[in-house]
């Protein structure tokens, strides 16, 4: 499974490396949306440092969409798909590399936001430590959630639309935890931020759990 | 055929006008009690809408209980039947419909005991998500696919659906919490016998209404994937037939026919 997992994510991540479209499309996409919000609430009142923890998250949410849609997109063609089901490759291992390729590119989003956060709207970093766990277990749980949601979605019709309104309502405890662990480590929260990091681990063993145990099933009738 | 399995006309027989039945003099009990139930001090006549919030949010998350173990059941291969995957569709459209009116009702509610429409609650705020959720696997099963695939897909989410609402419930609640505490609990302490009795018709009425519509619901959704099965094979029968027997055509347009003049 483990084996069968690094390939597939090697895999999409050297697609990604080749194609450029995370770093030539979703990555300025996740930018603007930082400076759309600033053009939306008036820098120079002070309400975008408040809010850029939550402002972060929003971008990152949006940009795990385009990832997760660009995922299912590269095995729509060319019956790519068909290939991966013939493969014999274990659909659990599948489902881990598809979302550590997802998760990946999401890490790399997400420093890349981090900087436009400190950068563009003036963002005081206090807890590295938590800063740094948040966006980890929160990325495990957004990519296996969105790759469970992407696999549900894929090969229909209606899959443009269908995703965002099937998994923005299920990654709402991620945006809500995430944004409160990170509000505590911008200096701007009221309690300790650890136990939304506790709550986004469950949300994450939860979605690989459901993920580890689905995706064979939801793969055959893609 | 299975036209033995599945009723011929209409989706309602002795079970259902029996439930019906009494899911109507439930109803109306409840509103005569709700009526009839003293002013309290605080929340002055709105105290009264106790007969109905707290029942028809029981029977949402009860429907959307049924929703999950049905999914459950259909993904389990021993256990596996269109049956299963249909009542998880119906519950679930059920269920949509209680969310929304518990959302209704607790915001008429909510205007004069806490001031606002709407108050970003623990207990609204999940209220709503789910029904965001409810509408999103609603969406997945009315996708054109076909139909293994698509009760597949949504038997998945359905089985997921518990998992969600508790992580939603604890990060709503941690993030706030401004609604008294569980209606129950509250009535035990500081209400009086009548609101209590009315709060329990409300919850026996509101469920026989759930099983009444999740009947017909059921029902309709097994006449609606027979119409599919069997309308193709009908629509063929009757052209066949149109072409083979000499059955009066329908009349030429007599200003198409040949030499017709203006």
């Amino acid at each position: 499974m483990w084996r069968d997992a690094a390939l597939v994510a090697g895999k999409d991540l050297r697609i990604e490396g080749r194609s450029r479209v995370t770093t030539n499309q979703v990555a300025p996409f996740a930018i603007l949306v930082l400076v759309l919000f600033a053009f939306a609430l008036d820098p120079d009142r002070g309400v975008l440092v408040k809010a850029a923890a939550g402002l972060f998250w929003i971008a990152v949410l949006f940009s795990s969409l385009l990832a997760v849609q660009r995922s299912f997109a590269v095995e729509a063609t060319d019956g790519a798909r068909d290939g991966l089901r013939l493969s014999g490759l274990d659909p659990a291992g599948i489902f881990l590399g598809k979302a550590a390729a997802v998760a990946v590119q999401l890490l790399a989003l997400e420093v890349l936001l981090g900087v436009g956060v400190v950068v563009l709207y003036g963002a005081d970093l206090h807890g590295p430590l938590l800063l740094v766990m948040t966006c980890l277990v929160s990325t495990v749980g957004l990519a296996a959630a969105g790759v469970v949601y992407g696999v549900l979605a894929a090969g229909l019709k209606v899959r443009e639309t269908l995703l965002p309104l099937l998994t923005l309502p299920a990654l709402a405890p991620v945006l809500l935890a995430a944004t409160r662990a990170w509000e505590t480590a911008l200096g701007q929260g009221v309690d300790s931020g650890w136990k939304w990091v506790q709550l986004l681990a469950v949300f994450a063993v939860i979605y690989v759990v459901a993920g580890v145990l689905g995706f064979g099933p939801l793969l055959e009738e893609a | 055929m299975a036209r033995a399995a599945v009723a011929t006309r209409g989706t309602s027989s002795k079970l259902t006008r029996v439930l019906g039945l009494l899911a109507l003099a439930g109803i109306v009990t409840t509103f005569a009690l709700g009526l009839s139930l003293p002013r309290t001090v605080e929340q002055h006549e709105y105290s009264r809408l106790i007969a109905i919030h707290p029942a028809l949010a029981e029977v949402a998350y009860l429907a959307l209980g049924v929703v999950s173990l049905a999914s459950l059941l259909y993904l389990v291969r021993r256990t596996r039947s269109r049956l299963w995957d249909l009542l998880a569709g119906a519950s679930a459209e059920i269920a949509a419909v209680f969310l929304a009116l518990t959302l209704v009702t607790g915001s008429i509610w909510g205007r004069p005991t806490w001031g606002v429409w709407w108050a970003w609650d623990a207990r609204l705020t999940l209220t709503a998500i789910l029904l965001a959720v409810d509408l999103g696997y609603l969406a997945l099963r009315r996708v054109p696919a076909e139909i293994e695939a698509r009760s597949v897909r949504s038997a998945v989410l359905g089985v997921i659906l518990p998992a969600l609402i508790i992580v939603d419930h604890f990060a709503v609640d941690w993030w706030r919490s401004l609604h008294q505490d569980s209606s129950l609990e509250d009535a035990k302490d500081n209400l009086g016998t009548p609101f209590l009795v009315a709060m329990f018709v409300g919850f026996a009425a509101f469920t026989l209404l759930y099983a009444w519509l999740l009947v017909h619901r059921f029902r309709l959704e097994q006449l609606e994937e027979r119409l599919e099965d069997e309308g193709l094979a009908v629509a063929l029968a009757e052209r066949q037939a149109e072409a083979t027997t000499d059955r009066p055509r329908p009349p030429v347009r007599p200003e198409l026919a040949e030499g017709a003049r203006p």
